[in-house]
């Protein structure tokens, strides 16, 4: 493999600009015995909360025409065993080692931080846009104002690279990437799921307990693309896009329009090495077209 | 990828289908199934009915689109197997009395388990309970493989079984059933442990997404991963 998809997001060196997202590969451990996670440019963490958490209630998975709906409302072992048993496993793999962080409540999410501090990680992500937690997550996520305070009481004590998940349910995607440039974030990653519903008719009732669940997947795609190119187009961090990516060619998409890494998450669902096949078809594509890098694509449109 | 031998339809929407394809499956462990490029998103937990070292066989039931593309399959079309996943049913060679329960499509993996059990212990007992809301299917091969069929047809299978006749129960069916069979055991004072195998919607199968969550006794546990099969206190004697 050549160096053609050889990147640097936020100063962070990418052997190639495939990550898998966070919620969709554990911690990376389950894939490896499918392929060796060292080709990967890298891997988003399950989400952390400061704490353990037994997630939701119900159905956590509806299938939805070209797409899923997901439920699980950040089920996670806690910061403190995810360090303890899972950590130095990441690290010592030779990709970008990216650490999701959630948080129920802003003190929630500074204790969390405190504990991540404490460890070496490459990129902290920041999320406040989890549709499926009542108390947080995407209600941080939605105004602007509202996340800048998370954002900024982050910023403040944050010792890593820090990118800000953003929720495509905001009301203003735009202005809320440019708050996180604002308040110095090293880059922003968009689009986390899109809230939505489905019915049981035999029930006569939602399927989910908490009503509305997050749709990803390829039925997301146009418009999580768009959002990516009117947020690159806004603000002068990088952008890592996200929505389902699950062809090399859907990558290709995003990087054209401004994203300097993707991330891949339902795809995996459909078979577990799709990275794979995406990182092969993306360096035929730049071979073929007569590229060096990349980079020369990146935000071409 | 495997090549589907056979595809048959049994009737009330089930089908056996057998595929070609070089495994180390055990009793009581599911395979991925996939039969289609992109849609639907995810692939389909199905248990083993059987298995050699050469194939596979699936006792399935057509409930949604899935199932209804794996339903389609012709001998000679390919699949994709991933797997086998899952802990699959315990070992139970020092038992003499074993007493297999299933509900619905919950039988399928109880058919290789009375193989098994047989072929490691050739003197224990082996009876299978088998519970259908509609026409029964597959009789004649349970039959084939244990000491004493009892089957029930739109009642409640649970019904029919004494627990305090053996040294281990299995089941595999809709939770409420076993439950119910849960409860009968403990009320029986039997000390004959119940392995129950849970079935749950899954997304990757592998332990990944945590969407197959279940609560046990010991907090949450992966159904595909570190489950199917509980012991039945872990599972229904939570608060």
């Amino acid at each position: 493999m050549s160096n053609r998809l050889k990147t640097t997001f936020a100063g962070v060196e990418f052997k190639n600009p495939v990550v898998l997202a966070s919620g969709t590969c554990g911690f990376g451990r389950e894939l490896n015995e499918y392929f060796d996670i060292e080709r990967l440019g890298g891997i988003c963490s399950k989400g952390l909360l400061d704490h353990p958490h037994g997630g939701n209630d119900g159905i956590r998975i509806w299938e939805t025409a070209s797409g899923i709906m997901n439920s699980v409302g950040l089920e996670n072992p806690g910061v403190d065993a995810f360090i303890e048993n899972d950590l130095d496993w990441v690290n010592s793999k030779n990709l970008v080692n990216i650490v999701n962080l959630g948080g129920h409540s802003l003190d929630g999410y500074l204790k969390g931080m405190e504990k991540l501090n404490g460890v070496d990680l490459d990129i902290l992500e920041l999320n406040i846009s989890c549709p499926n937690v009542k108390s947080g997550g995407m209600n941080f996520g939605t105004k602007t104002e509202v996340a800048r305070e998370i954002v900024r009481k982050i910023r403040a004590v944050c010792r890593h690279k820090m990118v800000v998940k953003l929720s495509p349910n905001a009301e203003n995607i735009v202005s809320l990437a440019q708050m996180c440039e604002e308040e110095g974030a090293d880059g922003v990653s968009l689009v986390n799921t899109f809230l939505g519903m489905a019915v049981d008719l035999k029930k006569k009732a939602p399927v989910f307990n908490n009503v509305y669940a997050g749709l990803s997947g390829p039925a997301i795609k146009p418009i999580a693309l768009r959002m990516v190119h009117q947020v690159a187009k806004a603000v002068s961090i990088p952008v890592m896009g996200l929505g389902g990516i699950t062809t090399w060619e859907d990558a290709i998409e995003f990087i054209m329009a401004g994203a300097a890494v993707v991330q891949v998450g339902t795809a995996t669902f459909m078979k577990p090495d799709i990275s794979m096949d995406i990182i092969a078809g993306m360096e035929r594509y730049l071979e073929e077209n007569g590229y060096e890098s990349i980079e020369e694509i990146r935000g071409i449109l | 990828m495997g090549k589907v031998q056979s595809n048959e339809a049994l009737g009330e929407g089930f089908y056996l289908m057998r595929v070609e394809e070089k495994n180390n499956a055990r009793m009581g462990q599911f395979y991925m199934l996939r039969a289609w490029e992109t849609y639907p998103v995810l692939s389909r937990p199905i248990s083993v009915y059987d298995a050699d070292e050469e194939s596979v066989s699936f006792l399935y039931k057509v409930v949604g689109k899935g199932t209804e593309l794996l339903a389609r399959l012709q001998a000679g079309d390919e699949i994709t197997l991933d797997g086998a996943h899952g802990n699959g049913f315990p070992d139970l060679a020092d038992k003499k009395r074993i007493a297999l329960v299933g509900g619905g499509v919950g039988i399928a993996p109880l058919y290789l388990a009375a193989k098994t059990y047989k072929k490691e212990n050739p003197q224990c007992i082996v009876d299978i309970y088998l519970g259908f809301s509609g026409k029964t299917v597959l009789t004649e091969e349970f039959e084939s493989v244990c000491d004493k069929l009892t089957v029930n047809v739109g009642g409640f299978v649970t019904d029919d079984i004494d627990p305090a006749a053996y040294d281990a129960i299995v089941t595999c069916g809709p939770t409420v059933m076993m439950k119910v069979l849960y409860n009968k055991c403990v009320k029986s004072r039997t000390a004959a442990p119940l392995y129950v195998s849970m079935e749950n919607r899954m997304a990757c199968g592998i332990g990944a997404c945590l969407v197959c969550s279940c609560r046990t006794s010991d907090g949450n546990r992966k159904v595909c991963k570190d489950g199917p099969v509980f012991l039945g206190s872990e599972v229904f004697n939570i608060e």
